[in-house]
C-alpha cells in the first residue's frame, strides 16, 4: 500500500483533493489512473486537466484515513483486499462503475457540467454526430452526459445489459 | 585476376556505401544509426461525418469520424453502441450490413458474428496526411470506359 507518505501533511483534507493522494494506492494508480493517461482529460490541446476529484467525490472513508491513520485500521481492513489485484479489480469493476453512473445520473452529471456548460456549447463548432445528439436528447433533458459518455476517463467493464450498449 | 576482382569489389563497395550515406532516402531520414530522428507531425483525423465513395463494391467503407479511445475488446464494443441493429434508431448511424451477422457458411446468427466483431480489422479512419507514394488505382467504371472507347 503506497499511502505512507502523508504523516507530515497538516492540510490533509486539501491534500485528499489532489491527484497524488488518489493515486497513492496501487489500486487506483495501476488501474484507473493508468487508463486515464491515454484520454483527453489527462492531456489535450487546451492544457486543462481533469483531476480525479473534479469528476469524483472522495470515498466516505477518505476523511478518516486522512485525519488519522491509526484510527482507520478497521477501515483499511474493510476496504483493502476488495480490489488489490488486477483480477479482483476487473471482477468488481462493473459494480464500482455502476455506483459512479448512478451518482452522475442522479445529479444530472453535475461534475461534468462544472467544466462543460451546455449553454456555452457552440454546436456549429462540434462534429455533426455531437451536435445532432446534443441539440436533441441533451437539449430536451431526456439524457444527461453520462448516459452517452460512459468510459471517457477509464476502460469500461463488461457492458452486457447496460442501457445504450 | 583474382586481386583485380577483389579490388573492383572493394571499389564498388566503397562507392556504394558512400552513396548510401548521402543520397538514398530512407525512412529514418538524416538521423544517424544511433540517434532518434524527429518524427513527422501527426496528421489530423478527418471528422466530417460525410460518407465517402467506395472504390469498388466490396470495399469496407472508411470511417468518417474520430474513434479516439473507442473501446473494442472482450468487455464491450463502442462502435456497436451506435451501429448495432438495436441502437441505430437512437443513434441514426448506419447499421452494420447483414454480412456481419453471417457465419462463414452463410447462416444468419442472432447477433454479430465473432469474425466481424473487431471493426478495425476492415474499417479505418482517414487523415489529412499527404500520401507518401502515388496510387495508380483505376476505378472499374473508368477502366470499362477506356475499353469501350477502343
Ligand atoms: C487507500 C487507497 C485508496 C486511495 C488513496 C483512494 N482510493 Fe479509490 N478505491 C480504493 C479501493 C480499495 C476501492 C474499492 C472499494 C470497494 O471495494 O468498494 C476504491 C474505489 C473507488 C471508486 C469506485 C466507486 C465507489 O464508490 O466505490 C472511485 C470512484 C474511487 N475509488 C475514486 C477515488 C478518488 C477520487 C480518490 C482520491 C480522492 C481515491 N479513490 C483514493 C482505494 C483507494
Ligand atoms: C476539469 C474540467 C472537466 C471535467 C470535470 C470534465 N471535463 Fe470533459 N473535457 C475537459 C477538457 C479540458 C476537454 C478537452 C478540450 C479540448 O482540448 O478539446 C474535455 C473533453 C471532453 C470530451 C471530448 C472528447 C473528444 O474526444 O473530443 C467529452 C466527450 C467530455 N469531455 C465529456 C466529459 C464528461 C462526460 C464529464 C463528466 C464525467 C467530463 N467531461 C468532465 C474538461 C473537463
Ligand atoms: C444523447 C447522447 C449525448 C448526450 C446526452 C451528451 N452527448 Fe456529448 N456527444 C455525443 C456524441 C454522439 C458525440 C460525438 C461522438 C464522440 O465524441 O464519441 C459527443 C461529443 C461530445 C464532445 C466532443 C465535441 C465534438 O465536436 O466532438 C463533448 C465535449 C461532449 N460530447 C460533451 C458532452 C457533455 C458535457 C454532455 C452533458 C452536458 C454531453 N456531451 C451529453 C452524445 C451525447
Ligand atoms: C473526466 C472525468 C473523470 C476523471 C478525471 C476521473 N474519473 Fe474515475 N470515473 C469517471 C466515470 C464517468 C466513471 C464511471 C465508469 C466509466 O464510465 O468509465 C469512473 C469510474 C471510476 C472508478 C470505478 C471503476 C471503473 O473503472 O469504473 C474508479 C475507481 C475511478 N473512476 C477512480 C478515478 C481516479 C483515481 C481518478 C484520478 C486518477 C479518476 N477516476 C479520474 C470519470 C472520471
Amino acid at each position: 500500500m503506497g499511502v505512507m507518505f502523508w504523516g507530515g501533511f497538516n492540510t490533509a483534507l486539501e491534500f485528499t483533493n489532489t491527484e497524488e493522494f488518489c493515486t497513492g494506492c496501487h489500486e487506483m494508480r495501476e488501474n484507473v489512473y493508468a487508463e486515464l493517461q491515454d484520454t483527453i482529460h489527462f492531456t489535450n490541446r487546451s492544457g486543462v486537466r481533469a483531476k480525479c476529484s473534479d469528476c469524483h467525490v472522495p470515498h466516505d472513508w477518505t476523511d478518516k484515513i486522512a485525519r488519522k491513520m491509526q484510527a482507520s485500521k478497521e477501515v483499511w481492513g474493510k476496504v483493502f483486499g476488495t480490489i488489490d489485484t488486477r483480477e479482483k479489480f476487473e471482477a468488481k469493476r462493473r459494480e464500482l462503475a455502476e455506483r459512479e453512473w448512478s451518482r452522475l445520473k442522479a445529479n444530472d452529471s453535475l461534475e461534468c457540467r462544472n467544466c462543460h456548460n451546455y449553454d456555452f456549447m457552440d454546436f456549429t463548432r462540434q462534429s455533426k454526430r455531437a451536435s445532432d445528439q446534443h441539440s436533441t436528447a441533451l437539449a430536451k433533458g431526456e439524457k444527461t452526459c453520462i448516459d452517452c459518455h460512459k468510459g471517457i476517463a477509464h476502460q469500461l467493464p463488461d457492458m452486457t445489459g447496460v442501457e445504450g450498449w | 585476376m583474382k586481386s583485380f576482382i577483389i579490388s573492383t569489389l572493394v571499389m564498388a563497395f566503397t562507392v556504394f556505401s558512400a552513396f548510401a550515406q548521402d543520397d538514398i532516402a530512407t525512412l529514418r531520414g538524416e538521423a544517424g544509426l544511433n540517434q532518434e530522428g524527429a518524427p513527422p507531425a501527426m496528421s489530423k483525423v478527418l471528422n466530417k461525418d460525410i460518407k465517402r465513395k467506395r472504390n469498388y463494391p466490396m470495399q469496407p467503407p472508411t470511417i468518417p469520424h474520430k474513434i479516439d479511445n473507442y473501446q473494442v475488446d472482450l468487455n464491450t464494443n463502442k462502435c456497436l453502441s451506435c451501429h448495432s441493429r438495436k441502437r441505430t434508431e437512437e443513434s441514426q448511424a448506419p447499421m452494420i450490413s447483414v454480412t456481419h451477422y453471417m457465419d462463414r457458411d452463410g447462416n444468419f446468427l442472432a447477433d454479430v458474428s465473432p469474425r466481424r466483431y473487431f471493426c478495425g480489422q476492415c474499417h479505418v479512419i482517414q487523415t489529412d496526411a499527404n500520401p507518401l507514394v502515388g496510387n495508380e488505382f483505376i476505378d472499374i467504371d473508368d477502366l470499362l470506359k477506356v475499353e469501350q472507347a477502343q
